[in-house]
């Protein structure tokens, strides 16, 4: 590829062929501002508010879609550019309810940010004043709410759900001033094929797309003295929370984030992992007699609640070969008010369960019918990483001094191999660890499989082969499955993570986030897994407990009836 | 082959134009009339495209006199029958009256509105029977196809309409030859052919008349296009709302195929074509050239930024060469008499004819093909007759809702691309809007901003937000709530959104706008600061006027002067305006010898 030189504000700059102004101005370190553009996903060129001036011809580009050229001189400072740019910006708001103070994303909206950075007061809206669209707000969630009149049209979200997670549950629809991002007819967001993945709401700009606050209703069960109130975390929470507080992404925060959890409120501060290894126990013993009995395989993980509902709706002919294992959350959720409720002799009605996750699809999770095997709701409430960090602001916690406490030991013992679940190739790396040396009665030599950012593996088990797929991102997932289907390839364990780079990139988690935000945190997992003593599920001391005095074996009656659980094929809307 | 020989032809136009106005009737009419006078064997009836002269509809031609009658009913066929046909008698009332001299001309070319026209494109429309491919290829049809690739390598063509000056018809007007040569040089295993129909500026039926017209002109130019741009496969982008020229194209198409001049190894030349038709759903924007390739694909009609130009990624990321269907139906032309001969017509930057579709307050609505560099006064006077109900000319509207409002300062202005864009307008694709003094011309901006924000595609800021904000000021000026400051606004953003928006679409819809304030400043002005629309047509606007009773000497000036009849009263008494009737437009005011008028 040839080099192309051009100049932008009065710096030179040699960049590849292909790369737009933006890139150019980027390397530079020139902050364009930009709405519509977003670095993971294809170019769409609609705000017009990255536009600069070419110096040359006086013309007015958008750098976002506009290829680098040799000999360009770019000005993006100009008065020009910065009077297109504040009128873009200008309309947008003129069409926009500004009830910042109201809105979710008060504090992390980009269009607020560039509001203030261009130093658009109320006054310069008079002029502008007119029409407002009144479109009717979608609450019916369960993971997500839309609210288009915030919309600005960047497509965002339209374009992460079709390219990234080959959805398309969101299209623009109408004309003109009538514009509008919308489900296909209209329908419902309760009644659509979406995954509730929940992508849409880390890519939307303002706050459109938001996933449905359940803060509330945890107050208010911290606040009623007769609930007992046990809180999970899920592995993704410890390397992204501290986003929220200035950390670096991928820094670990585990210590500080359960001590503000009891600072909160929480009776019992438990983490996922522990449920997490019970999974790998359960999944794993699955695996193992699909591999013995040659049944259904390729065996096809289930804990992501986003790739499940994704597979019920585009894959009804493969939910055979789901695991029937419940995911970490419902596992934890059910034992809660059951093997917990018994052990500490708390009447399970009084129970109310909370789970901390860097998912929007897990608040769907939560309510599906067939997944209560406790006798009462499993999960109560489901927060994201956010909601969590705003319960955490509320009250006022110096988050960065916090000093740093432990889980509470009898669901909060985890292992390496629980951790890495929050990552893509972790479940698979995780089972993989303990089918191994459950198969061949070996100790496994070597614990970090690399399978992280990998497609495909094999480990030799004895004289066996073991296949392993890994996909995340819906998008790659489908072809991923549709080879399968095609019986273009053979694998005997496929992990699928809706979210790209699995939970660490999960639909809940701290914003803006991109592609290296992701990597970075997932980093953070893998450091959290390698300094663990125990790094696989089936060492852990409490889930060797709890089967002894609880659940008796892997896939046995009482695991069989409160792990497992069962898949439904859904509608295509 | 037996061929019947017929004494006379009668050519009767099946257009859509004609159509509404009753040519189906009249054609049902005529066949029973020949058949009850037992003419059949001797008489042929065809059915013919447009024939241009929409205004005149429904419209026959009777050869080998070349009688040209028109507004027919069902009920004139007897006296054509036994009149002329029987008897060889012309019969006159059914000959059509020039306008300004209310004489009638009984043949087609000594009519001024054809008289003037000079027709490359439209040369078969209306003479031949469109859904007859030997009839396209009796008048020459394929052989120009035929030459190009059987003797003729795709540079040599693409040099020849280099030549020839032939330049986009579908408004942009980029040299075609360029354009062929850019996909010719595009490297790849696929590339696509596209025939852009989605004629979409309102009051333009250029493209519809030619598919309705000459089908195979448009399908024979595609073939050429093909062959030199080296695309196997083609597509039609027509609109649904063109039922007609769908069905003669699917038959045209079909019948193409079964004479091997469509599909594979065409004039044994070794060289396929396939072609398809794709109906769009009737969005305007699908006639810029990404939203209409999105729209073959299946997608959302919505325009992305270029480059990548079409010519090296477009449909299905594959190379794509789009034109629009006149410019088509000029390549045969070029072919067959060479791009020297076709740059002799027209202008020198502009060569060739252009079709306009006529409309407007003029007498002769219809379609026209006219020599690039005829002026707009030749147009809307010689060959258009003139304004409608003997009213004064205020401007004509050329190139739709992207073009621009040109006043009568301009009148001797010669159409070619580069004049057109010179006092603010453009040639767009052939639409000519004749407007005259009751137009309003800030209503007119209104109307096609209006036109251009619901049709917006709604994808970049400026064009979704800003023509809302454009028309919202518009309204108010119409309603007589126009502000100080308004019109810098509406430069403001006219130019913001011309210079900002990501596609053809958003940077022309300020237009309409910005020619009108130029030429027609004072208009707006009067809006906003005398609440006065100088057209009376802002019925929204100021408030009615009244007489006063004490000051009126009942000398019935104001009634007589007023244009809506809203004025009554006895002579020597005091008059009354109706206030619902009232248009504000001042009128009786200015008559008024006693200032017994004012606004209420």
């Amino acid at each position: 590829m040839s080099e192309i030189n051009l100049t932008i504000d009065s710096e030179e700059i040699q960049v590849e062929e292909g790369a737009s102004v933006l890139d150019a101005a980027k390397e530079l370190g020139i902050d364009v501002p930009t709405l519509c553009y977003h670095p993971d996903l294809t170019i769409h060129g609609a705000c017009r508010v990255c536009v600069v001036e070419d110096t040359e011809s006086g013309q007015l580009l958008a750098s976002c879609c506009t290829p680098a050229k040799d000999g360009m001189k770019i000005n993006t400072r100009s008065a020009k550019a910065r009077k297109a740019r504040r009128r873009n910006v200008k309309l947008l708001l003129a069409n926009h309810p500004n009830d910042c103070l109201g809105c979710d994303r008060n504090g992390t909206c980009e269009l607020q940010d560039i509001t203030y950075s261009l130093g658009i007061s109320s006054d310069d809206m008079e002029e502008l004043e007119g029409d407002i669209r009144e479109n009717s707000i979608d609450e019916t969630g369960p993971s997500l709410k839309r609210d288009p009149n915030k919309c600005i049209l960047c497509g965002r979200c339209v374009r992460v759900c079709e390219e990234v997670q080959g959805v398309s549950a969101l299209q623009f629809s109408g004309r003109g001033f009538d514009s509008v991002v919308q489900t296909a007819f209209d329908l419902p967001q309760s009644e659509i094929n979406c995954a509730n993945c929940g992508q849409c709401a880390t890519v939307c700009p303002v706050g459109a797309i938001t996933e449905i606050s359940e803060i509330r209703n945890v107050w208010d069960a911290i606040e009623d003295d007769d609930k007992h109130v046990v809180v999970q975390t899920a592995p993704a929470i410890q390397a992204t929370l501290g986003e929220e507080f200035g950390y670096e992404p991928g820094t670990v925060v585990t210590g500080k984030l359960v001590s503000a959890l009891r600072k909160i409120g929480f009776d019992k501060v438990f983490s996922t992992e522990f449920a997490a290894d019970l999974t790998i126990m359960e999944e794993g013993n699955e695996l193992l007699k699909r591999i013995k009995g040659d049944k259904d395989l390729p065996q096809i993980t289930s804990c992501c609640p986003g790739w499940v509902k994704f597979a019920e709706h585009n894959y009804p002919e493969l939910l055979d070969n789901l695991s029937t294992a419940k995911s970490p959350q419902q596992m934890f959720s059910t034992l809660a008010k059951t093997y917990y409720a018994e052990e500490t002799d708390i009447d399970p009605e009084n129970i109310y369960t909370v789970a901390i996750m860097p998912c929007t699809a897990k608040k769907f999770e939560k309510d599906r019918e067939e997944i209560n095997d406790s006798g009462y709701k499993d999960t109560d409430a489901v927060l994201t990483t956010r909601e969590l960090a705003r319960m955490i602001r509320e009250i006022g916690i110096d988050f960065v001094n916090l000093e740093e406490q432990d889980y509470d030991e009898m669901m909060g013992k985890s292992t390496g191999a629980g951790t890495i679940f929050g990552t893509t190739g972790g479940v698979a790396e995780a089972a993989v660890r303990t089918v191994k040396e459950k198969l061949t009665g070996e100790e496994l030599e070597r614990l970090d499989l690399g399978f992280q950012g990998v497609n495909e593996a094999e480990v030799e088990i004895g004289d066996r082969t073991l296949k392993v797929a890994i996909a995340n991102g819906l998008a790659r997932a489908s072809e991923l499955l549709d080879k399968v289907k095609a019986g273009e390839c053979e694998y005997d364990f496929i992990e699928v993570m809706a979210c790209p780079n699995g939970c660490v990139g999960g639909g809940g988690q701290p914003l803006p986030v991109d592609q290296e935000i992701k990597e970075k945190r997932g980093q953070g997992l893998s450091n959290i897994d390698e300094t663990k003593t125990i790094r696989k599920s089936h060492e852990n001391p409490m889930i060797v407990r709890l089967y002894e005095k609880y659940l008796g074996e892997p896939l046995g009656g009482d695991s069989h009836h409160l792990l497992h659980t069962t898949y439904k094929k859904r509608d295509r809307n | 082959m037996n061929e019947t020989i017929y004494r006379s032809h009668i050519l009767i136009c099946t257009g859509t134009g004609c159509n509404s106005s009753g040519a189906e009737e009249v054609k049902h009419s005529l066949q029973e009339e020949l058949a009850a006078h037992d003419l059949l064997d001797e008489i042929k009836l065809v059915d013919t495209g447009c024939h241009g002269f929409c205004e005149k509809g429904p419209i026959m031609v009777i050869y080998p006199e070349g009688v040209f009658y028109c507004e027919l009913k069902p009920e004139d066929m007897e006296e054509v029958v036994e009149e002329h046909l029987l008897k060889g008698r012309t019969v006159n009332r059914l000959l059509f009256k020039e306008p300004m001299t209310e004489e009638s001309i009984p043949s087609y070319q000594d009519i001024d509105f054809y008289k003037k026209q000079e027709r490359i494109v439209l040369a078969n429309c209306g003479k031949i029977d469109p859904e007859n491919i030997d009839e396209y290829i009796a008048s020459g049809g394929y052989e120009s196809a035929g030459k190009a690739l059987t003797e003729m390598e795709p540079e040599e063509i693409i040099s020849e309409v280099k030549d020839s000056g032939l330049r986009g018809r579908g408004g942009g007007g980029f040299p075609t030859g360029l354009k062929w040569q850019f996909a010719n040089s595009a490297e790849s295993d696929k590339k696509y052919l596209v025939c852009n129909a989605d004629e979409g500026d309102p009051g333009a039926f250029m493209d519809r008349s030619l598919l309705e017209g000459d089908p195979h002109r448009v399908i024979e130019g595609m073939i050429i296009g093909a062959y030199a741009t080296g695309a196997n496969e083609g597509y039609v982008y027509v609109r649904a709302e063109y039922p007609l020229a769908i069905e003669r194209l699917e038959k045209a198409i079909k019948d193409a195929e079964e004479y091997g001049l469509l599909g594979e190894n065409l004039f044994d030349s070794g060289f396929d074509f396939h072609l398809n038709i794709k109906k769009g759903a009737g969005a305007f924007v699908c006639g810029e050239e990404t939203a209409l390739m999105a729209s073959i694909e299946g997608k959302r009609g919505m325009p992305r930024p270029r480059p990548p130009y079409p010519a090296s990624k477009g449909l299905w990321g594959k190379p794509t060469n789009i034109n629009n269907v006149e410019t088509f139906g000029n390549i045969p032309y070029i072919i067959n008499n060479g791009g020297e001969d076709f740059a002799s017509v027209g202008t020198e930057n502009s060569s060739g004819t252009k079709v306009f579709a006529l409309t407007g307050k003029i007498n002769n609505t219809g379609l026209v093909e006219v020599p690039m560099g005829t002026t707009l006064e030749e147009v809307i006077f010689d060959i258009g007759g003139g304004l409608a109900e003997g009213r004064e000319f205020k401007a004509v509207q050329t190139g739709g809702p992207s073009g621009g409002c040109i006043p009568s300062d301009y009148l001797d202005l010669p159409i070619d691309y580069d004049s057109l864009l010179e006092v603010g307008a453009m040639m767009g694709s052939g639409g000519m809007v004749v407007m005259d003094d009751s137009t309003c011309m800030v209503d007119v901006a209104r109307f096609f901003l209006d036109f251009t924000q619901s049709e917006s595609c709604g994808k970049c800021t400026p064009c979704r937000e800003g023509t809302k904000r454009m028309l919202e000021i518009l309204n108010r000026l119409c309603e007589g709530d126009g502000q100080e400051g308004d019109i810098q606004l509406l430069e403001e953003l006219a130019s913001h959104i011309k210079e900002t928006s990501l596609c053809g679409l958003g940077q022309s819809a300020p237009n309409p706008v910005l020619s009108t304030l130029h030429y027609f400043r004072d208009e707006y002005e009067s809006h906003i600061h005398d609440k006065h629309c100088p057209a009376g047509v802002c019925s929204g606007m100021a408030s009615a006027y009244v007489i006063d009773e004490d000051t009126c000497i009942g000398c019935g000036m104001c009634a007589k002067e007023c244009p809506v009849d809203a004025i009554s009263g006895e002579a020597k008494e005091v008059y009354e305006i109706d206030p619902d009737e009232c248009i504000s437009c001042g009128a009786c005011e200015e008559v008024c010898p006693v200032d017994a008028i004012s606004q209420g």
